[in-house]
């Protein structure tokens, strides 16, 4: 009997460590730049658009717009079989920055691009929250 | 100004091996045999290769792919690179092999793509090939399966354009049409817009039948200078222009979800022919899934953005139709072994442009485009190849 397939577990980074430390927080975070305001995801240690190094943190505010999202109905593996169908969605938030997530809680009825969302967390373990968005 | 690679090499053997299931061969057998019917059709010995490109194999992976084939055909290139992952590299290895040769670094490439996803995969490696793909931290827990990555395409497409589930199917048709004149095809029998749309529903908008196979099987090719081209035995198929355009590695980084690098790649290969989409005989296009070649005929500016999903309809990407794709099946119906994914639209283009395809054959042949793209639409190179120089 082979080992069951568990569920790939976010190893953070010293580059990711604060957007997860943020996640276990309840908190979305994001980067901006502190000379341009720009504002990114995924975290980096330049400026997308200015290349400066004052990229700060910030708490994000949670809400956003379903860019796209698919219904998926054969799982990329079995760790994932228990919960098809499962939504797989890109939102655009709205500071800017797109995210891979899924949407929990949905209606078929509901789902559309652009969708309002917030996020909402769910804990994987010790130290890994999930950030995931329902429809609003 | 850049030096154009207009002109100056040619495609002079190309071979695949049998394709689709072939569990009697190993992934690094295929590329050997690919090699030797590339090289027999060539009519050179391997003494006569002095580079040599190969892709990673993910079923049989070594840390230095292309010396281990070197050292398997105990040949000693100077020349030695392997194409480090993806199906559309197999373009953009092309571009860097013309250039190679341009620039004399060596004179005749052996270029072989091979691997056995189909028979050679364990269970866990075959987990591992289906949720691979994805940011490790940013993508991949939220558990999308590769189709679910064109799946967002597909329906961002929709919502923009209006292209409907119907039309994306008519590409699976038209490429499984082809196949059922293709007797080295993995799928041949025909299917309906109706067969796809009942088919098995894998990420929504996707059903079964808008994805590619799985397969085994190899392709190769033998490339040298136009001028060493004229001592070879068949007719040279010459490249007439290359060009890339890369633009996100990952989909959620993407700056758009329905126009690609695709777009650039085009324009940088019909800039350097002096060519455009009109003067198009046959296209071979990268169809990992349908949706993409809506997308990749319109960047490539067959029809206008947004009208990709009418241009397929009523036959015209078909045989006989007004621009005849993937003759041979493409990834949809001929194969798909992974890395070497685009090799066969190439050595399809070859038999096009020597007149070889019987039953499938596009009359008069003599330009035509060939496109790779990589990752979820993120890496691309698209190559104008001709019967005669320009």
């Amino acid at each position: 009997m082979a080992a069951p397939v568990s569920k790939p577990i976010p190893v953070p980074t010293r580059e990711t460590k604060p957007y997860w430390e943020g996640s276990k927080a309840r908190e979305l975070r994001i980067q901006r730049c502190a000379a341009c305001g720009n504002a990114q995801f995924f975290p980096r240690i330049y400026c997308t658009r200015c290349m400066s190094d004052r990229v700060e943190w910030i708490k994000a505010s949670g809400r956003g717009k379903v860019l796209s999202y698919t219904v998926v109905h054969r799982p990329v593996s079995p760790a994932f079989a228990g919960e098809i169908p499962y939504v797989v969605a890109l939102v655009t938030l709205d500071e800017g920055p797109t995210m891979m997530t899924n949407i929990v809680g949905w209606e078929p009825e509901q789902l559309k691009i652009g969708m309002p969302v917030a996020v909402t967390f769910e804990d994987w373990t010790e130290e890994i929250s999930i950030p995931k968005f329902r429809p609003l | 100004m850049s030096v154009s690679l207009k002109n100056k090499v040619a495609i002079v053997g190309a071979a695949d091996t049998e394709v689709g299931v072939v569990p009697n061969l190993s992934a690094t057998q295929l590329y050997v045999k690919a090699a030797k019917l590339a090289l027999d059709d060539a009519g050179i010995t391997k003494d006569q290769v002095d580079g040599l490109i190969t892709c990673v194999s993910f079923v049989e992976p070594y840390m230095y792919h292309a010396e281990m084939i070197a050292e398997y055909l105990q040949i000693f290139p100077r020349y030695c690179m392997t194409a480090p992952s993806g199906g559309g590299t197999t373009i953009a290895m092309i571009h860097h092999a013309a250039s190679a040769i341009v620039t004399g670094m060596c004179d005749t490439i052996l270029m072989t793509m091979a691997d056995s996803q189909l028979s050679g995969l364990s269970r866990d490696k075959a987990i591992e090939a289906m949720s691979g793909a994805g940011h490790p931290q940013f993508e991949r827990p939220y558990g999308p399966p590769i189709p679910a990555f064109y799946a967002l395409l597909a329906r961002a497409h929709e919502h923009a354009y209006g292209t409907t589930a119907a039309q994306r199917a008519a590409v699976a048709v038209a490429c499984r049409k082809h196949a059922s004149m293709n007797p080295e095809a993995q799928m041949r029998k025909p299917i309906t817009i109706d067969d796809v749309l009942n088919s098995r529903m894998i990420a929504d908008p996707l059903h079964l039948l808008d994805c590619s196979l799985v397969s085994d099987g190899g392709a190769a090719i033998i490339m040298t200078s136009a001028e060493r081209a004229r001592d070879f035995p068949k007719k040279p198929v010459y490249i007439l222009g290359v060009g890339e355009g890369h633009s996100h590695e990952h989909v959620s980084q993407a700056i758009s979800l329905t126009t690609s690098a695709a777009k650039e790649a085009g324009e940088r290969t019909y800039a350097m022919a002096g060519l455009g989409p009109k003067d198009v005989d046959v296209a071979e296009l990268y169809d990992c899934f349908t949706p993409v070649v809506i997308i990749e005929l319109e960047d490539l500016g067959f029809c206008a953005k947004g009208e990709g999903g009418s241009f397929v309809e009523n036959g015209r990407i078909e045989l006989g139709g007004e621009l005849p794709i993937n003759t041979h099946g493409g990834l949809l119906s001929h194969c798909h072994p992974g890395q070497p994914g685009s090799m066969f639209s190439v050595t399809e283009a070859v038999r096009q442009l020597r007149g070889e395809c019987g039953p499938r054959q596009v009359d008069d042949a003599k330009i035509a485009l060939v496109h790779g793209q990589g990752g979820i639409m993120s890496t691309h190179c698209s190559m104008l190849l001709g019967s005669e120089q320009v």
